[in-house]
This record gives C-alpha cells, structure tokens and sequence, in this order.
C-alpha cells in the first residue's frame, strides 16, 4: 500500500492499561512474555475460597485493591471518591493521553467507555456511593470528567465483544470527522453479581482455562481496564498501529448459545480481510474463552473463512476473561507481540481438540516479518466482532 | 431523493402504544395483565419466547414487532439492530441481586442472569427477525436524538447496511419508555432520519 493511502486510516495514538500482571502495557506486556516463553511460570490467576462471599470457590485474575488505591493516590490527590472500576479506568486512560499528547480536555475529543457491568457490585451494598454511581453513563461521564472533557461521553455495553464495538465506534466517530481523537476505556471488574451468575451458567472453570483444548472446562474471570487513544493517521510514525477495518455481526441464533455454523464471526472475517491481508497477517488473537462451544464455533469460523493455517492464539489463559476490557487489552497486547515479533503462546492450550483443525500456538513462536492481527470476540446476545489492527 | 428513512415508528409509554401517530394500545388499569402483556395480546402476537424475556427486551421486542412488521424468515443480510438506552439492564439486575443476597436463600438463576446484559434486547430482535449485520447496544444519560441519528447515518454510510431496526429501549423501577424505528435507505417519499424529525416522534 502507498503511504498516502494510509492517510483515512485510524491510528493507535496511545494505551494504557490497569492489569493484575502489570499496571502499564510494558510491564503486563514483560509479564506475558515471560509466561508465553516459560511454561513452567504461575500466572496471577488463582482459585478463591470463600471470596466475596460466593459459596463456591473459582478461579480469577484479580487486581489488588490495596495497590490499586496506593497507585491511585499517588497518582492524584484528588478528594472526590471513586470505585475501583473508576480508578483503574482513569489510570489506564491516563497513561494512553500521555503517549498520545492529546489535550484530554479538548471540544475535539469524545470518551467511550466500554464495559457490561460497570459498578454493579454497588447493587449489593452501596457502601456510601449515591445510587446514582450503579448507572453506567455515570461512570462514564465521571471518567471523562476527571480529564475536564465536557463532551457528553458515549458508553457501550455489548456484553463479550463490547470492546471491539467500542473501537468500531470510535473508528466512526474519526471516519465521520466529528472529533480529532477518541479515548475509548474498556473496563470490568469483578463481584458476586458476575461470578455467581456465571458460575450459575455452569461456565466457569475451577482450574487455569484451556482454549481450543480437547478437555477444556470452561473460562476464567478476570479485572482490568485498558484504553486507546485513537486519532487520524495523517502523520502517525513508522512502528504506529493502525485499525485498518472492524465488522459485528448477529448469528441470529440463540441469546447465549453461539452458532453452529459461526454465521455471525464467519461474516466478520470475510468482511474485514482480502487476500493480500491474509498474507500479512502473524495471527489471530482468537476470543478463546475456552467454553465448549465458543471455541467450537471460533475453529468453524477461522476454518469456513480459509484462514485455519494462520497461527491462533487465545490471551484468556493469562488474564481471564476480563470482559468490557477484552477488546481494548488484548489488541494492545497483540500489537506488543506484533512490534516484538513474537507469536505469544496460548497458554493453557495442552492437548488440540476444536469442531475443525486449527494452527493454535501451543509454543511461543516468530511472526516472520508479518505485521498485522485479528483480534476476535463473541458472546451472549449473539453478537461477533472482528478488527484487523496493522503497523505501518 | 435517496437518503436515509423512517419508514416506521412505534412509541410506547406507560400510557399507551402509539404507531402511525395513533394510539393504537392503551392502557387498562382494569386488566390484571402486566402492561406489556396487555400489548402482547392486544396485537395478537405469538413468540413463545417472549414471555421468557425480562421487561426491557419484553418492551423493545414489542416495539420492533410493530415497526418491522414482517414474518419473512429469510436471513436478512443488509440489516442491522442498533438500540440505546439509559439505565441498562438494571431493571433484570436488581431481580438477579435478589438471588444471590442471602446466604440461607442463594438461588443464582441463569434464566435471570441471562437478562442482566443490556444488548440481550438487540439479540432477541435479531434473532427474531433474522438480522444478521451487526448489532449493538449503547448508553447515554438522557435519550439522544443525535447519537441515535449519529449512530444509524454513520452504519448506512459504510454502504452495507440498508435497514436498521433500534432507537430507545428504557425499562426501569416498574416504567417503559420506547422509541422504536426502523429506518432504509432508499429513494421513497419518507421523512429523512434527522435529529429533528426523531425529536419529533419522541415527543408525540
């Protein structure tokens, strides 16, 4: 592609992120890759007894409230209270605007906050916050805020793929011209709301999650908040990300139950990938929840679309699912590994076993002069999504 | 002129079903059926899945029967549901914290916490009207004409999207508010989607 071609295109121009392995991208990012490189290495995840007074145990990736709240107020000395969702999120959109040098403040810059639950824990106990904290335009009107951005802030709550339609619509925003730069924050942290409900679903695995794994058992939860700052590309550096094309489809099938055909994800990919991006792709950062039929469906997909020799790849077995911040993470983590060549291993992936072939990194492998990615998500309300994410 | 459509609407308060600027349902404090229900009936719908659904899919499925309006089961390619609102799914969600608050009654029930995602409204819709484009739930502090005018005009612009069924889907504290639209593009003697016009049918 010509250069001046790239000029339409939508930039990475910052990230940042809040994780339980790191409380940057480089630090998360060292952490991965010292766990991709090492099979012998214990990740963050962990199974927890009697925790948030949940009956069952289960097993999650969490982040340390006490070192959250220390980074916190280092960090501001701000009076006014806010959950641990808002800090982390505040964090991780903090370190994206300092890389991007945007004025966060600025008329030309819209926030979008991705996340399914946002503080639902404050359902159970209020624990002093106003009722009103429970909404989730309230926590994203209080991110945005923290920066003096009075652009009313937009939040999407797409269940799983919330991330990804985060940055479609951020993508759009640009595209249309309406704003300069959008910091779009994707966060989730965990409660007995969530955990119970999915273990209710009998979704969740006791043990560290096995994607595209033969005995897998179901996923593993996880906290984090990570943010983007994107803009136009117009004079992004050689070495910048670019989100080249993002597509959702419906399966039009079953509110909690993927497709058998992967319809809605088979759809995604043909629409956001031609031949030529094909052969410039180092992976696919697959969803890989490591359910039974997720990861059926993503081989069906990945299979149906000719893509089964491309290396893939699942992040779940190093933060869990972390849900709202999905999308947002494991792109920036993706686009680490793309800068540093390196085809991070699937970790938790043992024994291959999918509905169709796939080429899943069971060891840590090179990306051979390749430089771009597909980040993949599905989830409940039978909603898909796929972004190709290139460096230029 | 070829542009962006309102091919139909459907407004639905705790008053009354309005579509085609007349009241076509209204509410009958004598009728021991739950409002939704009342609409359910009087329309004459069948979907066995409804009466599975929580009260905020229940009230935006109902407002996509009456503007989509068509039983084709064909898998509809170049559509795409697109909903908002402001308070989420918290109307399931309190009914989901009522299962897990005490310890002597712990009941978590997947057929509640299912509903506990906003965006279940728009699969539903999809599902039932075989949607297969994207859909997408969004959410603002008050209704937006123009993040709903925003959002439809910037999916039709990307050319694959032809149709979109959404608008404004509030289900909270016992109250419904429901703008429903479903929008085309094409060359018809419709109102143009604008900000204005979608203020209009909001404030019927």
């Amino acid at each position: 592609m010509e250069e001046n071609e790239w000029n339409n295109m939508i930039c990475v121009a910052g990230e940042g992120m809040i994780s339980p392995l790191g409380f940057n991208s480089a630090d998360t990012f060292r952490r991965v890759e010292e766990l991709s490189a090492d099979p012998s290495k214990e990740s963050e995840g962990r199974l927890y007894q009697s925790h948030f007074g949940i009956p069952e145990p289960f097993f999650a990736s969490l982040i340390d409230d006490k070192k959250l709240d220390n980074a916190f107020s280092t960090f501001s000395d701000t009076k006014f209270r806010y959950t641990k969702l808002e800090k982390a999120a505040i964090l991780s959109a903090d370190q994206a605007i300092r890389k991007s040098g945007i004025n966060p403040s600025g008329k030309d810059v819209l926030f979008i906050l991705s996340t399914t639950k946002g503080n639902v824990s404050l359902l159970g106990d209020l624990d002093g916050f106003e009722p009103e904290r429970i909404h989730l335009w309230r926590s994203a009107e209080l991110i945005a805020g923290f920066f003096g951005n009075a652009n009313e802030p937009l939040t999407v709550s797409n269940a799983c793929i919330s991330g990804c339609s985060a940055l479609i619509a951020g993508m759009r925003q640009l595209r249309q011209g309406r704003y300069s730069h959008i910091v779009v924050v994707g966060a989730d942290m965990l409660c007995k709301f969530i955990i119970s409900g999915f273990q209710s679903f009998k979704a969740l695995s006791n043990e560290l999650c096995r994607p595209f794994d033969k005995n897998r058992k179901g996923l593993n939860l996880g906290e984090s908040a990570a943010t983007m700052v994107l803009s136009k590309s117009d004079e992004a550096p050689k070495g910048s990300f670019v989100l080249v094309k993002g597509a959702m489809h419906n399966d039009a099938n079953h509110i909690s139950g993927p497709s058998r055909t992967a319809e809605g994800l088979l759809r995604c990919l043909t629409e956001i990938l031609t031949e030529t991006d094909k052969e410039d792709l180092a992976f696919i950062n697959a969803h890989g929840t490591s359910t039974l039929y997720n990861d059926d469906m993503e081989s069906i997909a990945i299979d149906r679309a000719l893509l089964q020799n491309i290396p893939v790849g699942s992040l779940k077995g190093y933060f869990g699912h972390t849900l709202g911040a999905a999308g947002i993470l494991e792109s920036i983590i993706s686009s680490y590994a793309v800068k540093e060549q390196v085809v991070l291993r699937s970790r938790g992936t043992l024994e291959l076993g999918t509905a169709r072939k796939l080429n899943v990194s069971v060891n840590q492998g090179v990306a051979n002069g390749k430089h771009s990615f597909v980040k993949m998500l599905s989830g409940f309300g039978g909603s898909n999504a796929a972004i190709l994410i290139k460096m230029i | 002129m070829k542009g962006l459509k309102i091919m139909s609407y459907c407004r639905i308060t705790d008053a009354s079903v309005i579509f085609y600027d007349r009241e076509v349902v209204v509410y009958n404090p004598k009728d021991e059926d739950p409002w939704l229900l009342q609409i359910y009936k009087a329309k004459d719908i069948h979907y066995p899945k409804f009466h599975k659904m929580d009260n905020l899919c229940k009230a935006g499925f109902l407002g996509a029967e009456m503007v989509v309006n068509d039983d084709s089961q064909e898998n509809k390619e170049n559509w795409a549901v697109v909903t908002f609102n402001r308070s989420s799914s918290l109307d399931d969600d309190t009914s989901y914290q009522k299962t897990i608050e005490n310890a002597d009654n712990y009941f978590p029930a997947p057929s509640v916490f299912v509903y506990t995602l906003p965006n279940i409204l728009s699969g539903e819709i999809a599902i039932r009207h075989k949607i297969m484009g994207e859909s997408v739930h969004y959410i603002t502090k008050e209704f937006s004409a123009e993040r709903i005018c925003e959002a439809f005009n910037d999916l039709a612009s990307d050319g694959k999207i032809d149709t979109i069924v959404g608008g404004w889907a509030e289900y909270f504290q016992g109250h419904v508010d429901v703008l429903m639209l479903k929008v085309s593009v094409n060359e018809e003697d419709k109102q143009l989607l604008t900000i204005n016009n979608i203020l209009k049918l909001w404030k019927i």
